[in-house]
């Protein structure tokens, strides 16, 4: 228990500082930027209550928020990010297999791992960009920049789940 | 109260969510610029758009006070534009004779205000005591007679219109020579049509007639009124009532001479005195 506590506390710590050392400065100009940091939230156990995984999911948004020096946008993401992770995982999971652990590719089938990252990650970041242009009047470039963006955070999502899940097997 | 907490408790997933995200959208107004300039901005939208549409029919009944309010506008603008100065240059002509000494000239004035509609109408030109305008003087236009100077100020005067039904000016017909009071009224207003009477029932009258001033009231002899229009209107005695077609159109009149007669007030004293000896 103390070790899963642990491993969840470290993957937050190097996503949150990969997320604002590396990729703040990857992306193309602002149509695909990678947030992957919502990793954090995606990977914590299934059964986590609602409150914890609400009041954990504001906090990692004002974490990046203040490294992004956009108080509350990132922060109302996550917020939507965990909501629809409730639902989708409400919808998906029925067996109580699953309960204590985290949805990961290992622990998941691959098909679902992939459609579970796709849609957090395109609701996170349909959140983010309307939040930060806060206005619908281009609203054709905003979902531009959700969807590639979106496979964009994806693919580096499943990228490393894939090197987690090696390192395990090893 | 129970049912309530039921509720709350089972959509207690969507209530965190509100309450999470309502708090970061909060933070994100209060602690950014941009967006709390675009918050307040589109919110201004919204309830200008309200206020546009309220606006729109509220203007309807405010459309009078609008009108007043531009009607007001309009004056002050007018009043800047170049031709609402006061035109102050008299150009006064005499009429000169050889033989004669000259007994009458003219003061042109412009019409500023002037009404047909009425039973008495008056004309307001712009020239008043400074040109030497005095009550009593007659008006001409280039059409024939127009009134009698009723009132002067300063640089105005009002002009009893010969559509007044108190005017009456003595006119004679141009071929017989005999005289009448030339009066509008009182059967009809027509603004086209004035009444010759006091004219002898001998006096033969032919239809297209003309009638000129007599000279013996304020107008100098000889300026044309009009033509006869119907002749035998009698009036029961053993004068005629004339009507007469006015040569002058009251209705599309510019500009107007005041004649400046300079023995009026040497004739008045005189006729003044067989009032006296009556």
């Amino acid at each position: 228990m103390t070790k899963l506590l642990l491993e969840h506390i470290l993957r937050f710590i190097l996503l949150i500082l990969a997320q604002v050392f590396l990729f703040k400065n990857m992306g193309y100009y602002n149509v695909v930027v990678p947030f992957p940091y919502i990793m954090a939230i995606m990977l914590l156990p299934v059964r986590i209550p609602k409150v914890p995984l609400f009041l954990i999911a504001f906090l990692t948004g004002l974490t990046i928020d203040a490294f992004y020096d956009t108080l509350g946008v990132h922060a109302a993401a996550c917020v939507t990010l965990a909501w629809v992770r409730i639902i989708f995982i409400n919808l998906t999971i029925q067996d109580d297999d699953h309960d204590s652990i985290s949805p990961g590719i290992n622990q998941m089938s691959f098909r679902w791992f992939l459609i579970y990252a796709f849609i957090l990650s395109f609701f996170h970041h349909l959140t983010l960009y309307l939040l930060e242009s806060f206005s619908l009047n281009n609203i054709f470039s905003i979902l531009t920049s959700v969807l590639f963006s979106c496979i964009f955070t994806t693919i580096l999502i499943i990228l490393f789940e894939l090197i987690f899940y090696r390192r395990k097997k090893r | 109260m129970r049912n309530l907490w039921i509720f709350i408790n089972r959509y207690s997933t969507f209530f965190l969510f509100i309450l999470f995200f309502g708090g970061s959208v909060i933070l994100v107004i209060r602690n950014n610029t941009y967006q709390r300039a675009n918050a307040i901005n589109s919110s201004s939208q919204i309830i200008g758009s309200i206020y546009q549409r309220i606006d729109y029919f509220t203007g309807y009944l405010k459309l009078n006070e609008t009108n007043l309010a531009l009607a007001r506008e309009n004056a002050a603008l007018r009043a800047l534009l170049k031709n609402s100065n006061y035109d102050n240059k008299v150009i006064s002509s005499i009429a000169r004779d050889s033989t004669q000494q000259p007994e009458y000239s003219y003061i042109q004035a412009r019409v500023i205000n002037n009404s047909i509609n009425q039973k008495n109408n008056y004309i307001t030109v712009n020239r008043g005591s400074r040109h030497g305008i005095k009550k009593g003087m007659g008006v001409i236009s280039s059409r024939g007679v127009v009134g009698i100077v009723l009132n002067v100020s300063e640089n105005f005067s009002t002009i009893q219109s010969l559509l007044h039904s108190d005017t009456k000016i003595s006119a004679s017909l141009a071929k017989s020579q005999a005289f009448g009071s030339l009066i509008w009224g009182p059967q009809s207003y027509d603004p086209t049509k004035v009444l010759l009477r006091d004219i002898p029932n001998h006096v033969k009258v032919e239809k297209n007639e003309q009638v000129i001033t007599s000279g013996f009231s304020l107008f100098p002899p000889g300026i044309v009124i009009g033509t006869v229009l119907e002749t035998g209107l009698s009036s029961g005695s053993s004068f005629l009532d004339i009507s007469v077609l006015l040569n002058n159109d009251f209705s599309t009149l510019r500009y107007v001479y005041i004649i400046i007669d300079r023995y009026a007030e040497e004739k008045e004293a005189l006729e003044a005195q067989n009032i006296e000896n009556d």
